[in-house]
Order: C-alpha cells, then structure tokens, then sequence
C-alpha cells in the first residue's frame, strides 16, 4: 500500500463525489451516478480501443457523462419528476445497456479486452488524480467566492429566493447537474481507461453509491469529500494488507467504517449545518 | 377507477417497452418473444421458474410502496434483503436445527432484520433529519461488509471452507410441490401479502393515516396525525418486506447463503412498485410481469448473445416514460412564478 495506489484508487470515487457535491449544493441529490459512471465507462473503453488514445476516451467519457446526466436533468429539473425515481431508472437502464452491448461484442464469457492506459506525467500522478488533487481548489472557489456558485447554493437551501432575487435556480441546477455528470463520466472513463484497462460488466460495482455517501461523509466541503475519498481507498486497500499481518481485528471492519463513520457524523452534526435545506426536492415554477 | 386504469397503462407500457428493448438490441422479435414465453410460461419448468422468481419482486416491491407512499423514499431494499437473509440464517444456527421447527423462524426472524435496519433509517430521518435515501445508501455498505465478515466467521458453513452458510435443516425449509422444480410455498406468502397489504392500505386506520401522511403531510398534521410515527412504522413495515423476501428466498429457494445471495432484488423493487402505481394489486402485477421477464430471459440468454441485463432496459425505459407523461402537464411553460414551499 503506497500513496501512489490510494490517490489512484480515490480517484474514480473521489471525482464522482467531487460532482455529487455540486450537484446536492443545488438542492439535487443524483442517484444516477452508478450508472452514468458506468456508461462514461464503456464509451471511453469503445473509443480508446478504437482511436488507441486513453485521452479520447476520457473526453468520451465525460460527454457521455454530460449527456446522460442532461437527460436526468430534463426530467428531474425541467419536468420536476422524482430524483430517486429518475436515477434508480438511470442506473437500471445503464447497468442493463452496457452488459448487454458487452456481452453482444464480446460474448458472455468476457474475453479480455485490453486498451493503451493513459501515461502518469510524475510517478503516479496522471489525468485522473492530478485532476482529483486540483479540483477542489476550483470548487471551492467556485462555490465560495463567485456569484454563480451563490446562486448554485442558494439554489439548494431555498430556490424562491434566488428566483425572488432575479437569478434563475432551474439553470443553476442545470448546469450544477452538467458539472456533476462531466466528473462522473470522467471518474467512469478512469476507472475504465486509467485503472483498468479494461471494461467488464457492472465494472463500477456500486462505486457512484460509494461516492454519494463520501459526500454526506465530507458534509458537501470539496476538501472535506477528498479526504473522505482518500480514507475509502485506504480502508479498502488496508484490509488487503491486512489479511497478511493475521491481527485479530476483521479487515471487513475497515470496510464498514468509512459509512459507519458517515452516518454517526451525520447523526451528531449540529442541526444548523447539515445538508442543504431543499435537497431533494423538486422545484417548480407555478405558471 | 383511476389507479386500475393506470395499471393498464403500465401493463402497456411494459410490453411496449420490451419490444423496443429488443428492436434496439437486435433481437429478432418473433423468436425473442418465443424464446422468452418458453422459458418463462409456456413450460413447466418455465411458469415455476416465473413464480420462483416474482416471489422477492412481489415482497420488496410491496415494500417499496408502503414506505414511499409515506413519503419516505427507502432505496436500501438490497442491505434490508441481505440483513434479512442474514437474520434467518442467525436464528438457525442460533437456536439449533432441534429448536427449528418450523421455516417460521428463520422467516420471523429475517423480518425482524429487515425491519430493524429500516426502521433505524427512519428514526434517523425524523430524528436527526438525515434523508432516508442518504442513509440507506450508507446502511446498504454496512450490511455488504458485515455479510462477508459473518459468512468467514460466526455462520461460516461448519466444514469451514467456502464463505457460506450451512444449509438449513428440512424442518425449517418450506414446502416444495415437485422436485425437479424450485416452486416452494413461499408462492402462497406473496400471494397473503397482496392481500394483507390491501387490506391493511385501503381498510384500516393505520392504512388511511400512512396514506394521508404520504398525500399531504400538512393535512395530516391538522387532523392530529403524527406524521413522524407514522413515517417510522411504515418504514419498518418496508424493511420488514425486504428482510421477508431474503427469508423467503433462504427457506424456499436457496437453502443456505453465500456471497452470491443478493441478486439485485432490493433495486429491481423500486421499479415494481413504481410501475405499479404503488398499489398492492398493481405491485402484484409488475411483479409477476418482471417475474417472467427475468425467467424467460434466463432462457434467450441460452440462445442469443442478450440476456437478464435486459430486463434492467425494460424497466428504465418504462419507469422514465412513465414518469415523463406524468410530468409533462407540470412542466414549467410560461412566466416565472415560485411556489412557496
């Protein structure tokens, strides 16, 4: 266990989380990032395998992550469907149009599929992680210190008040959701093209919920979620490590304690700083 | 009345949404739908199969509706399965196959872990305001981890070697009809459960007060219902479904748990209970309807390259159509106008 696997395996969770964080800043909480991470996946893994670059197939992934999460964003913002409803529905129909699109190319027995990994540019700092330790300089003063991002947040504790105000919370929404959905397709493109090198059916194995709950983990702070990610990846990698050393402490704990951690957080965090007051909740303008 | 006409809808919708499932993957229709009702209906082996498999849909879908009609949108069907799983299998070993009498132990208790598991969701909610769809998230990783931990060390199967469970004694497994076939009387549970939940939703007061919290929690409110009582029990009642569905599937199906026991019932229940209209019959239907979906496509799976992972299509494609015609006459049109919340 060296810092260089951590970051790498922060990587795919953490940037998908640094994504659910916008997005649950304006007052959505995106399910659908299972399944967005997982068709970002396949479609970076068709286009590196053909163009035999692991940067198109990262700029495929995070377009594929755009567009799917636009089409959640057209019903769950425009149409003020149900989030839950919408991203189970998401994660269902991503999960079953991958396997099936794998599994009618390359069969059901999954021959091996290898792609060109993309280059680290220092030892183990590439796309991924490099992008994973740079962006929550970016969110945060984004969020913090520019007027979109007031606008982003307020559109999360209370969207009357910003229309009240003259700004528009559904476009903020919008592209809080288009935010989320690039670093959720481009955490799936990673997980496929940077760690990978390959695709495999359901390849995120529940990593889009793992990144949901690092976000509830860092109480929506961009710093806070990246130590959050960072934790995830040591505890699940210690427990490797672990089995080796034969103490009396079950490395399945070390897996647990990252969400057991969570919740008590969240159970002892004073009422007045917890989650955004309307997350979750649709929004509608009255015509 | 209004909600069977949406169910006929639904039932449109579904088979609507499979043909195009196999048009976009290029599955010839005809022998895609031949292959589908023989694995699936037209068979022994294939209606068994179909009931076999819409058991857990009818139980976690059910569960689903009770705890999203009151307002409380329980995703954690997966870890409440699992723990239910857990629970049943705990008891036996527990109390020893002599003090299993009966498959009702192990099925009791994994409705007690199902339930326990929701219900803490639940209290977090109203208690400390943590939506139950973050913490059951949360509570799912926790059940998958302690799954693994129990099936390497205390349930661990006694020769010691596989991470399973030992298998039941006979006396604690329910009836099976035919031995070449999986059909257990865990059938005839889904079917009471349709009913009791009926009953229970439509014909008790404690069914009118989930209804009205769901509806209107205001209202509820004025009429001196206490909506948070009331969001606690219906989601212990949810997580109670899901355990019962893991306890069913243990004592009728399985026989002991291993690490491949979760099959992906606890998310497939959202979409049951969605598309149908969050009604007991309805649920019945969509489960039955996914039911034979799954079973016939166990079957084209043997003959073409496309197999269950289409059903997953299915239901998306039928939930977000269903969702968007629902939607569409809501959808902002004209000027600016908020609504207080």
């Amino acid at each position: 266990m060296n810092w260089a696997d951590i970051l790498t395996y922060a990587a795919p969770v953490g940037l998908a989380a640094q994504g659910e964080t916008i997005v649950q800043r304006a007052g959505l909480i995106n399910i659908g990032l299972e399944g967005t991470m997982l068709m970002a996946a396949y479609a970076s893994m068709k286009l590196t395998a053909i163009t035999g670059s692991p940067f198109a197939g990262m700029a495929a992934g995070l377009i594929v992550g755009v567009a799917v999460c636009l089409l959640s964003a057209l019903f769950t913002v425009r149409l003020g469907a149900d989030q839950v409803v919408v991203g189970t529905a998401l994660n269902l129909g991503a999960l079953g149009a991958t396997s099936t699109m794998f599994q009618a190319e390359f069969g059901r027995s999954g021959q091996l599929l290898s792609v060109p990994a993309l280059p680290d540019w220092l030892p183990g700092i590439d796309l991924g992680t490099s992008l994973l330790l740079l962006w929550p300089f970016v969110a945060t003063w984004f969020l913090w210190r520019t007027g979109a991002g007031l606008v982003m947040r307020g559109s999360g504790e209370y969207p009357a008040a910003v229309e009240a105000a003259g700004a528009s919370a559904i476009r903020s929404r919008i592209i809080a959701v288009s935010v989320g959905g690039a670093l959720a397709g481009l955490a799936g493109a990673y997980l496929a093209v940077g760690i990978a090198g390959t695709f495999v059916e359901n390849i995120t194995a529940g990593r889009g919920f793992v990144a949901i709950a690092m976000v509830t983990f860092g109480r929506l702070k961009p710093w806070w979620v990246l130590a959050a990610s960072l934790v995830v990846s040591v505890a699940e990698q210690a427990q490797f490590t672990m089995q080796g050393w034969g103490l009396g402490v079950s490395p399945q704990l070390f897996v647990a304690l990252p969400y057991t951690v969570a919740l008590l957080v969240l159970v002892f965090a004073g009422k007045g700083t917890r989650l955004p007051e309307s997350l979750g909740r649709p929004f509608r303008r009255v015509t | 009345m209004r909600v069977h006409v949406r169910i006929l809808a639904s039932f449109a919708l579904l088979i609507g949404a499979l043909i195009l499932t196999l048009l976009v993957f290029r599955v010839p229709i005809g022998e895609g739908l031949r292959l589908i009702g023989q694995g699936a209906i037209f068979t022994e082996a294939g209606w068994t199969r179909s009931a076999v498999r819409s058991t857990p849909l009818v139980f976690v879908g059910l569960g689903m509706a009770v705890a999203w009609r009151a307002g409380m949108y329980n995703i954690g069907g997966e870890g409440q399965y699992v723990l239910g799983g857990l629970a049943g299998a705990a008891s036996v070993s527990a109390l020893g196959t002599a003090a299993t009498w009966s498959p009702a132990v192990p099925i009791l208790a994994a409705c007690a872990g199902g339930g326990l598991l929701a219900g803490l969701a639940g209290v977090l909610q109203v208690w400390r305001g943590i939506p139950v769809v973050i913490s059951t998230i949360l509570l799912n990783f926790m059940v998958l981890p302690l799954q693994e931990w129990l099936l390497q060390g205390p349930l661990q199967e006694a020769k010691g070697q596989i991470p399973q469970t030992d298998r039941l004694p006979d006396s604690a497994m329910l009836a099976r009809f035919d031995p070449r076939f999986d059909l257990h009387a865990g059938v005839f549970i889904a079917v009471a459960a349709v009913l009791a939940m009926a009953v229970f939703l439509y014909r008790t007061p404690a069914g009118f007060r989930l209804r009205v919290v769901g509806l209107g929690p205001r209202a509820a409110r004025a009429h001196g219902i206490s909506g948070d009582r009331v969001r606690v029990w219906a989601m212990v009642l949810s997580g109670s479904l899901c355990g019962l569905a893991g306890g069913v599937d243990l004592t009728g199906l399985t026989g002991y748990l291993g690490t491949g026991f979760d099959q992906g019932w606890g998310f497939m229940g959202i979409p049951v209970a969605l598309l149908g209209a969050l009604d007991p019959v309805g649920v019945f239907l969509a489960a039955v309807y996914f039911g034979v979906l799954v079973a016939g496509c166990e079957n084209l799976a043997r003959f073409a390259d496309v197999g269950s992972p289409i059903v997953y299509v299915v239901q998306a494609v039928a939930v977000l159509v269903a969702v968007g015609l629902q939607h569409w006459r809501f959808a902002p049109k004209g000027r600016a106008e908020v609504e207080l919340g």
